[in-house]
C-alpha cells in the first residue's frame, strides 16, 4: 500500500479551481482515489454537488477522463462504458490497457434514487469501483432527507418543529445491501482517514469485477459544522462506532478499526454539529439514548459477524 | 439506364422484429444494452441468441431497466462504441430521461422502437402515442411501412446519424404486432454487403483515451447552454438532406429508394390522406381501388417524422384541394393529434394549401380497415370543393 510521501508524488488528477465549499468532505476522496490509481482511469459521476462543483463548462477538476450522464444512472452509464471497453478490446479495435472504471454518486443518487442502477451494475459483475460519497442528505438541493440521513438530523424536509425531532427514520444500511450482491469487495471508509481510504481503494483496484466503498462525507453547510473539522467528525463517527472502519472481502466482515477502550460516546460527535443541536436540549434524553442504544447494538452486531468469520480461519 | 440490384440479395421470410435484429446482427455493435418489453422484446433476445452462437462481437448488457439500457448505452456510445438498444412504449418512456442527453452529447445511437400505445390503461398494441411522447427528444425518427423498410431503415439509420454533419441518435420504428409480428418475404443483404455498407465507426472523442481526457456532460449555465443547444437544432435540419442522400444511395445500391415522404400516386391527386406507418399499406390498397374508379386520389406516407419534412410537405400538398391527416395518438391538447397540427403548422405560410382535417384513429391497436379509409376518401371528395370541411377532428373506429 502506498505510504503519504508516495501518493504526495504522484500527479495530482483531481485539482483544485472547483466550487466545493471549505470542508467539504467529497474533494478530499477524489483526490486521495486518483492518486491511489495508478493505471488509466475513467470517471463516471451522478448528478449532485460533486459532479456540480468540479464540470462547470468551461472547466473541469478531471485530469482523467469524466463523464456525467444524470442523476441516477452512474452505475448503469459506467457498466456501459466498462462493456465497451472490454468489448472493443477483445475484437481488437482498442488496446488493453488495464483500464480501470469508477462510478460515484452522492448518498442520494446512491442510497435512493440510483439504487437499482447500482445493483443492476453490480450483479451483471462489471469491472467497476462504485464510490459513494454519503454527507446523509441531499446537500445539492438544499438539505433534503434521504435514506442515508441519520435518525433525528434536521433536515428542510424531515424539520424539526414543535412536534417532530427531524427525521424519524434510521438510515439504511447500504453496505450490508451491497453485501448481499455477492461482490467480491465492499468497505467503509472516511473522507478523513487518508490510509484507510487509499488502502481500500488500492485493494478494490486489485480484485477484478464489481467492488463497491461508501465513504462518509461531512458537509459543513447541511451538518452545521466547523469547514476546519472534516478530518476530526469523520474521525469521531469511527471512534463512536457511528461509522465503524470495515471491509466485506468475499463475503466475510472485518473490522479495520476498533476504538475499545477508545470509544466515545455518540453525543460527543452529535453535539459538534448543528444539525442534531435539538436533542441537546431537556427534554430529549431519550431521544439522544435512543441512538447511542443503536450505535451500540449495529457495532455488537457488526462485531459479531467479523468474529463468526474470523473463526471461519480463511477458507 | 443500368440494372438497379447489382448486389444479388437473399429473399427470407421475416417478421419485423427478426428483421430488425437481423439487421443488428449484420451491423455487429460493440454494444447491445437492452431490456425486455412487449411487443419488442424479440429484437434483444433473437439478438441475444447471436451473441450466444458467435454470431456477432457484441458485449450484451442485459441490464435491470430501459433507464440503465439507454444509460449503458450511453457510457458505451461516449467510449467510442457503436452501441444500440431497443425497446417499446412504457420502456422508451423511462428511457425519456436520457434521450435528449444522448442527442446533445451528440452520440449516433440507432435505437429499433416497436410502437405500442403508453398506459393508461395498460396496452400492448399499436398505436403511436409512444414515439409521438418522445418527439422532441432530438431523436431522428424513422417510421417503417413493412419489415422490409425496418431492415432498410436500421441500416440506413447507421448512416444517417454517424454521419459527421448529423451526430444524433435515430430511431426507427415499426408498428407493434402488425408489423413486429407479422411475417412478410423480405429482401436482405448479403453479409458481406451488408457490412461494407455499413461501414467501420470511428468516434470523434473517445473516454478511453487516458492521454487526452475529456470531460463528458459538463453543467452548462446561461453563458454556454444556448450556445450549445444551437449545434443540435442545426444538425436536426441538416439531417434532411443527408437522410434524402441515403436514401437515394440505398436505392442505387440496392433497388430500394427512400425519402422523407413518400408520394403515392399524388401527381393529379385532389384529395390525399397523410398517414405514417403501417397503414400506409392498407391506404395504398384503398388509393388502387379508388383511381380504377377514377377518383383522384393519393396518399402521402410521412417515413420521417424527425427531423420534419416541412419543405417536401408543403410542395407535395400545395397542389392538393383536401387532405386528410391521419394521427395514431391524440396529443390531449384539446384540439388533435401531433402530425396533423405539424402539417398545419407547416402549411400556415403557404400559398397554396389544401383544406385539411384530422382523423384519431387505431388508439391502443383498434383494427383500422380499408372501408373506414374508403369512407375518409369519399369525404375528401365532398369537401374539396365545398366551403365548409364540417369537423375538423375526427374519431375513426371507436364505439360512441
Amino acid at each position: 500500500m502506498a505510504t503519504l510521501k508516495e501518493l504526495a508524488a504522484r500527479e495530482e488528477k483531481f485539482v483544485g479551481g472547483h466550487t466545493s465549499c471549505a470542508g467539504c468532505g467529497y474533494p478530499n476522496i477524489f483526490r486521495l482515489t486518483l492518486a491511489a490509481i495508478k493505471e488509466p482511469v475513467a470517471v463516471v459521476g451522478a448528478t449532485g454537488c460533486c459532479e456540480v462543483n468540479t464540470s462547470i463548462f468551461p472547466y473541469t477538476s478531471w485530469k482523467v477522463p469524466f463523464l456525467h450522464n444524470a442523476f441516477e444512472n452512474s452505475a448503469a452509464t459506467c457498466s456501459g462504458v466498462e462493456a465497451a471497453y472490454q468489448s472493443m478490446v477483445k475484437s481488437g479495435k482498442i488496446k488493453d490497457e488495464n483500464f480501470r472504471f469508477i462510478a460515484f454518486g452522492g448518498d442520494g443518487g446512491t442510497y435512493d434514487i440510483g439504487l437499482q442502477s447500482l445493483s443492476g451494475a453490480m450483479e451483471r459483475g462489471h469491472d467497476m469501483l462504485y464510490i459513494c460519497y454519503d454527507n446523509g442528505a441531499y446537500m445539492n438541493t438544499g438539505i433534503q432527507r434521504s435514506g442515508a440521513t441519520p435518525r433525528y438530523a434536521n433536515t428542510t424536509t424531515a424539520p424539526v418543529g414543535k412536534v417532530n425531532p427531524g427525521k424519524s427514520q434510521k438510515k439504511k444500511d447500504l453496505a450490508k445491501i451491497m453485501v448481499g450482491h455477492n461482490v467480491p469487495y465492499v468497505a467503509q471508509t472516511i473522507a478523513g482517514n487518508w490510509k484507510d481510504l487509499t488502502n481500500k481503494v488500492e485493494k478494490a483496484m486489485s480484485i477484478r469485477g464489481p467492488k463497491f466503498i461508501v465513504v462518509l462525507a461531512t458537509c459543513p453547510l447541511g451538518w452545521v459544522t466547523k469547514s476546519q473539522d472534516t478530518v476530526k467528525l469523520t474521525q469521531m463517527a469511527v471512534d463512536c462506532c457511528f461509522w465503524p472502519l470495515y471491509e466485506v472481502e468475499n463475503g466475510k466482515y472485518k473490522i479495520n478499526y476498533d476504538p475499545k477502550d477508545k470509544k466515545i460516546p455518540v453525543a460527543d460527535w452529535l453535539k459538534l454539529q448543528g444539525r442534531f443541536k435539538h436533542l441537546f436540549k431537556a427534554g430529549n434524553e431519550n431521544l439522544l439514548a435512543e441512538i447511542q442504544t443503536e450505535v451500540d447494538q449495529d457495532w455488537e452486531n457488526l462485531k459479531a459477524l467479523c468474529d463468526f468469520h474470523s473463526k471461519q480461519g480463511v477458507v | 439506364m443500368t440494372a438497379v440490384t447489382e448486389v444479388k440479395q437473399l429473399t427470407v421470410a421475416r417478421t419485423g422484429n427478426e428483421a430488425m435484429a437481423e439487421a443488428m446482427r449484420q451491423i455487429n455493435p460493440d454494444v447491445v444494452a437492452a431490456y425486455p418489453i412487449t411487443p419488442a422484446t424479440e429484437i434483444a433476445q433473437i439478438f441475444s441468441s447471436f451473441v450466444a452462437d458467435g454470431l456477432v462481437n457484441t458485449d450484451m448488457v442485459t441490464v435491470e431497466s430501459e433507464h440503465s439500457a439507454l444509460s449503458a448505452t450511453l457510457g458505451a456510445a461516449a467510449a467510442g462504441a457503436r452501441a444500440m438498444t431497443a425497446t417499446s412504449s412504457q420502456g422508451l418512456m423511462l428511457m425519456a430521461e436520457i434521450m435528449p442527453i444522448v442527442a446533445a452529447l451528440r452520440l449516433p445511437i440507432v435505437m429499433p422502437e416497436v410502437n405500442r400505445a403508453i398506459s393508461g390503461p395498460i396496452n400492448i398494441h399499436c398505436d403511436h402515442s409512444d414515439t409521438m411522447f418522445c418527439r422532441d427528444a432530438g431523436w431522428i425518427q424513422i417510421f417503417s411501412e413493412n419489415a422490409q423498410e425496418a431492415y432498410d431503415n436500421v441500416l440506413q439509420a447507421i448512416k444517417i446519424a454517424e454521419n459527421p454533419q448529423v451526430h444524433l441518435p435515430a430511431l426507427v420504428t415499426t408498428d407493434g404486432f402488425i408489423i413486429s409480428h407479422g411475417m412478410e418475404t423480405i429482401k436482405i443483404l448479403p453479409d458481406d454487403d451488408a457490412r461494407e455498407y455499413i461501414g467501420a465507426y470511428k468516434a470523434n472523442y473517445s473516454l478511453l483515451n487516458h492521454e487526452k481526457p475529456i470531460t463528458v456532460g459538463s453543467i452548462d449555465l446561461q453563458n454556454y447552454y444556448f450556445e450549445h443547444r444551437i449545434p443540435v437544432i442545426e444538425a436536426m435540419q441538416a439531417a434532411k438532406s443527408i437522410i434524402k442522400q441515403v436514401g437515394k444511395d440505398f436505392g442505387e445500391k440496392y433497388g430500394r429508394a427512400y425519402d422523407l415522404i413518400e408520394k403515392y400516386r399524388t401527381d393529379d391527386a385532389e384529395a390525399a390522406i397523410i398517414c405514417l406507418g403501417s397503414t400506409a399499406g392498407t391506404a395504398k390498397d384503398v388509393v388502387d381501388a379508388l383511381r380504377t374508379k377514377g377518383q383522384k386520389v393519393g396518399l402521402i406516407k410521412i417515413r420521417v417524422f424527425r427531423p420534419f419534412p416541412v419543405e417536401d410537405l408543403t410542395a407535395a400538398l400545395s397542389t392538393l384541394k383536401a387532405v386528410a391527416v391521419f394521427d395514431r395518438s391524440d396529443s390531449l391538447n384539446g384540439y388533435g393529434g401531433p402530425v396533423f397540427t405539424e402539417v398545419c403548422s407547416a402549411l400556415f405560410n403557404s400559398a397554396q394549401k389544401p383544406k385539411i382535417i384530422n382523423y384519431i384513429y387505431g388508439l391502443g391497436g383498434r383494427d383500422i380497415d380499408v372501408h373506414q379509409i374508403e369512407a375518409v376518401y369519399n369525404r375528401l371528395n365532398s369537401i374539396k370543393d365545398s366551403k365548409d370541411v364540417g369537423d375538423i377532428v375526427s374519431y375513426l373506429g371507436v364505439r360512441k
